[in-house]
Order: C-alpha cells, then structure tokens, then sequence
C-alpha cells in the first residue's frame, strides 16, 4: 500500500515550514473550506465520522472526546496542544513541528473552530529549541495572513495561540500534569473525575489534543470524513499515521503509512531492513517504551490501535524499536526502569517508590548477583504499581516490566544461572 | 534592588499580562532568568515570586521539579547525552565514555574552568539520529567518538 504523503506531503521541499511553501502547494484551503461552509457542530460531527483517533497514544476518538464539552458557555474553552512529546522511541511530533508546523497551526484553528474555544496553548516540550523557533514564526505568519487573530477570514471567528515551553519532564505529556504545568505549577497529574473537557486549565472546558491528531484533522477539513475514513482499515482504524522507527535498523526515521501497514514491512522494506546482517530480529516495542515487547515470534501484525491490543500490546505513539539478536533483556529493561524512577513525580507511593525498587532488582540481576525468586519479584511489585497511580504512569512501567519479564523469562533466569549476561552484546546501562 | 536587569524585569511584566492567569507567567519568567544569569539563585527565586504573588518556596518547588532549571552555574557549554533505550541501542554509552575521558569529568560534573558541563538526559525524542547530544540546545546527531572531537575542537 504506497499511497501518496499526506502527513509528510511538503516534508522535504525547499522552506517547508515557511506559510508561503505551505499556500503555494494548497495549504489552508481545508480550513477556508470549513470556515465557509460548516457550522462548528458540523465540523465537530465531520471529524467524528472520519472516525480519527487521538495519535497521543491512547487512541480515544477525537470527535467524541471534544463531544464532552458541556453543552453551556457560561466559561471560556481552552485547547491545548500536546507537543511534549517525551515517550522513549517516538519522534513525530517534532518532525511535523519542524518540517510541516503550518499543517499542524491550520488543524488546530479548524478544531477551535469546531469546539467553539478562542484561545489555544501550543505546550511544547523545552528541549525542542528549534521546533519552538519555528512553530512561534509560524504563529506570527499565521496572524499576519490573517489566519489567526480576531474574525478569520472575514468568517467572525476570532482565535489566539500562545505558545507555552516546557522545562523538563515527562509526566507533563499525561494531559493534566501538562494543565498544571501550564498554569505555571509543578506537573503533578490531578485524578480524574473530574476530566479536563468540564473542569480543565484555570478551572475551565478544556480540550487536549496531540500534534499529530490536529495534523490529521487538517486531512479532514480539506477532503471530508468520507474520504478520511476510507483510509487504513475502517471503520476503527483509519486515516494515516506516522511511524518512528529507531534502533537496530539500516534507516531510523519517521515513515508514513495508512494505519495497518504490518510491522515487517514497516522494518524490512521502509527502515531498510536489520542494521547487522548477523544479528537476526529479536523483539520490537511496538509502540514507545510504556508498552509491551513484542518478540519477533509476534511480529508479524498489523501496525494499528486494534491489532496492536489482539496482539498483547498497544500502537501508543507509534515508537518502534527494534532490537537485535545482541540486545540483552536485562540491560534494556534496566535502561527503561532508570528512565521512569528518574521522570516518576514523587505523587503516588507505589509508583515513587516501586520505580526504585525496581532498578535495584533489575540492577541486581544485571550485575549478576541475583537471585531466581528476583525475576517473579519484579512482576510482583509492577503488579503492585499497576492500577494504583493517579495517572496511566504506573501502568508505563508496569506494562514493560511485566512483558520483558515474561517474554525472556529464561533470559532472565539466565542472569541468574551464569552469575552474568549470557547475550554479551554492547552495553545498554 | 531588582535582582534581574531592567530588560528582564520587563520582560517578565509583559508575560504578566499574556496569559488569562498570571501564575502561568512562572515558567517562562524562570526561563528569562535563566536566560541573563546562567542559573536561578534563591534571590531570583524570591524575585519572581514578588512579581507573582507566590511564596519563595513555591517557586522553588517548581524550581526543583523541572530538569532545565539549573540551581547552579553550569559551563558556558552544557553537554547533553541523550542515555535513553534508543540511544543506547545505537551505541551511546560509547559516545559517552569518551566524553568522559577527554573531558576528565563524569556525566553531571563541571570541568574546573567553567568551560564544559556534561550531562546524560533523558530521551530528547530524536532516535533517528542516535546517538545525539546537545550543546546549549544545538543538537549534533549520528555522533561516534571521531565526531565528538570534531564538534570539541570547533568550540572554544
């Protein structure tokens, strides 16, 4: 299936990112479109029926999630924009901030529209210092078309965009630790109920959408839901999407593909195909590092949000990593394990607490001094995390840990017997 | 006495007013600090809370919370190694090591003229370019140790 770029259609040509490359090859027509011949209901309905789902990770239909917004408008609505990609293995986001910023701005105008919000919040991740330099001038571009700024387009819908840094830390991805963060606190998350569409930034309706989901709604806006969900494998899995494949391949990038590409082909034909002839596929994530390994035994399934779950993982936020016959289990759960205690945020015992103990076993049994009983210890205490967190962090660690436990057992228990690593490839800690 | 220059100071009143809450104004001002001082001292820290009607010490809890505020002076070029699974698939720790070796300091350390502080960070979600670092948020990419020294010996 080589259908043409739609997410990544001016990636690549001279100044992509500059409003002028984007107009030249029919760039905001869709939101012109919408501006003229939809009511924001319509539009709210057209994205529904496209049948998009969010690109953030969880995969919950965007259409519905902006269908939560109380009915009353006593209250100003927010949208805030998820660009703090920061899940371990993904890398899209930044490529669309960077290449195609202005497909992502004409999304984000256009959902405003539909959820009836005037001002929006590009929440971008502190350690994109050239993605901030580019979305903020195409924030400026934007405003001085006339696309953003008070009644666009002669249309009498008026919208900001303000753009806001982060400064450091993963859980402020989690869409309420990223409310906090914007209202200038600590990125703690807040337990849900109440959800952020009813009482979200400042106490106000607010929507968060990823970068990637926005992008798509631009495909909406300018071709219609019918066409959109002719895309991928309907009726719940379709459109395009980007995929971020890194690791043990001849060429790591971000591919695009109608959802359902199969993960093989996705490896052997876009990413060039194993980085070592000798070093056969061992396992691949999947789907960013909070989901669940897949050995190469399970590879062979299709790359989307319903495949994905049959197959015992999830499509997350489409961060593939592949791993070689030369990756030691032990090593790159520990490599994981280190990143989650250190990006944990202290709120819940279990996940404070249990990411710790869980380098320390995983250390344990790396250096070889572990024990057979520290293998079923480390399902124990994830198990323990799992479910028992505020927010779906506990559930980012517990998920691998769990798996790559599993999955390699022997491995694991290998560790164990030997007194050290029996895979003896390159250090992973 | 104003604890940032006068530029700063109003910098940090326009963001007052950008945002439908000023509490919102807290991270960016916190980066304008950084930005003239190098670093957020507990002076700044009570600075910006007089500006924003907060306590000192919830300032420095947020302060604390983030990994890009730096309590301390880091060298006028800051290193940082991305360590995460992607990275290190690709070779990182090698990159690392020989960091550590021509700089003479280990990750989180200073070299004593001020001139280099290296740091090994979490995922910086480029891991098609792995193995990565940044320099003052400059990123060089597909780095091996023969790179690394190429990208030393241009900076001064």
């Amino acid at each position: 299936m080589a259908s043409e770029p739609l997410l990544l259609k001016n990636v690549g040509i001279a100044d992509s990112w500059t409003i002028d490359s984007y107009l030249k090859s029919g760039g905001y027509e869709g939101l012109k479109r919408v501006l003229r011949e939809f009511e924001p209901e319509a539009f709210a309905t057209e994205v529904k029926n496209a049948g998009l789902r969010g690109r953030g990770g969880a995969g919950f239909p965007t259409g519905v999630k902006w269908g939560f917004l109380p009915k009353n408008k006593d209250k100003p609505r927010y949208l805030c924009v998820n660009a703090d990609e920061s899940e371990p293995g993904t890398f899209k986001d930044r490529l669309l901030i960077e290449e195609n910023p202005h497909l992502v701005l004409e999304g984000i105008i256009a959902s405003c529209f539909a959820i009836e919000c005037h001002t929006a919040f590009f929440y971008i991740r502190g350690e994109f210092h050239k993605g901030y330099r580019i979305f903020k001038r195409a924030v400026e571009e934007a405003y001085e078309k006339g696309l953003l700024g008070k009644n666009i387009q002669k249309s009498g819908f008026d919208l900001d965009v303000i753009l806001y840094r982060g400064a450091g830390a993963y859980i402020c991805g989690e869409e309420t630790a990223l409310l906090e963060s914007l209202e200038g606190k600590r990125g703690l998350p807040r337990l849900k109920p109440p959800f952020p569409a009813l009482v979200g930034l400042y106490g106000c309706p607010t929507i968060i959408n990823n970068v990637e989901t926005l992008a798509n709604v631009t495909l909406i806006a300018e071709r219609g839901a019918e066409w959109y969900a002719s895309l991928g494998r309907p009726p719940k899995n379709t459109g395009p999407k980007l995929y971020c494949v890194s690791g043990h391949v001849k060429k790591p990038g971000v591919y695009e593909a109608e959802l359902g590409i199969p993960l093989m082909e996705l490896i052997n034909e876009r990413a060039g195909g194993m980085l070592h002839a000798d070093r056969p596929l061992k396992a691949v994530v999947p789907g960013g590092s909070s989901m669940k390994i897949l050995p190469a035994s399970k590879c062979d399934v299709l790359m989307d949000f319903d495949s994905l779950m049959e197959a015992g993982s999830m499509l997350g936020s489409a961060g593939v990593m592949v791993m070689d016959s030369g990756t030691c289990m032990v090593q790159a759960l520990l490599n994981l394990a280190r990143f989650y205690a250190h990006e944990s945020c202290g709120q819940c015992t279990p996940c404070r607490e249990g990411t710790g103990w869980l380098v320390k076993i995983l250390e344990r049994l790396e250096s070889g001094n572990g024990a057979e009983s520290d293998v079923d210890l480390l399902s124990d205490v994830a198990r323990k995390v799992e479910g028992h967190t505020i927010c779906p962090f506990g559930e980012a660690i517990a998920w691998p840990v769990q798996s790559y436990a599993a999955v390699f057992r022997d491995e694991y228990l290998e560790h164990v017997k030997r007194r050290g690593c029996p895979v003896g490839g390159p250090s992973l800690v | 006495m104003s604890a940032v220059r006068e530029e700063t100071d109003r910098k940090i009143d326009e963001l007052l007013g950008t945002f439908p809450r000023k509490g919102s104004a807290l991270l960016p001002a916190l980066f304008l600090i950084q930005e003239e001082k190098g670093f957020i001292s507990p002076d700044s820290m009570e600075y910006v809370a007089g500006k924003l009607d907060v306590s000192p010490v919830f300032v420095a809890g947020v302060v604390s919370f983030y990994t890009m505020f730096y309590t301390r002076p880091v060298g006028r070029h800051h290193i940082q190694i991305c360590r995460t699974l992607a990275c290190a698939l690709r070779g990182c720790r090698s990159v690392l090591a020989h960091l550590e070796q021509r700089l003479g300091v280990g990750a989180g350390e200073t070299t004593p003229d001020g001139k280099f502080s290296l740091e090994a960070v979490e995922c910086l979600g480029a891991c098609d370019k792995a193995p990565l670092i940044q320099i003052n948020g400059e990123e060089y990419e597909l780095l091996d140790p023969k790179k690394v020294d190429e990208v030393l010996d241009r900076l001064e």
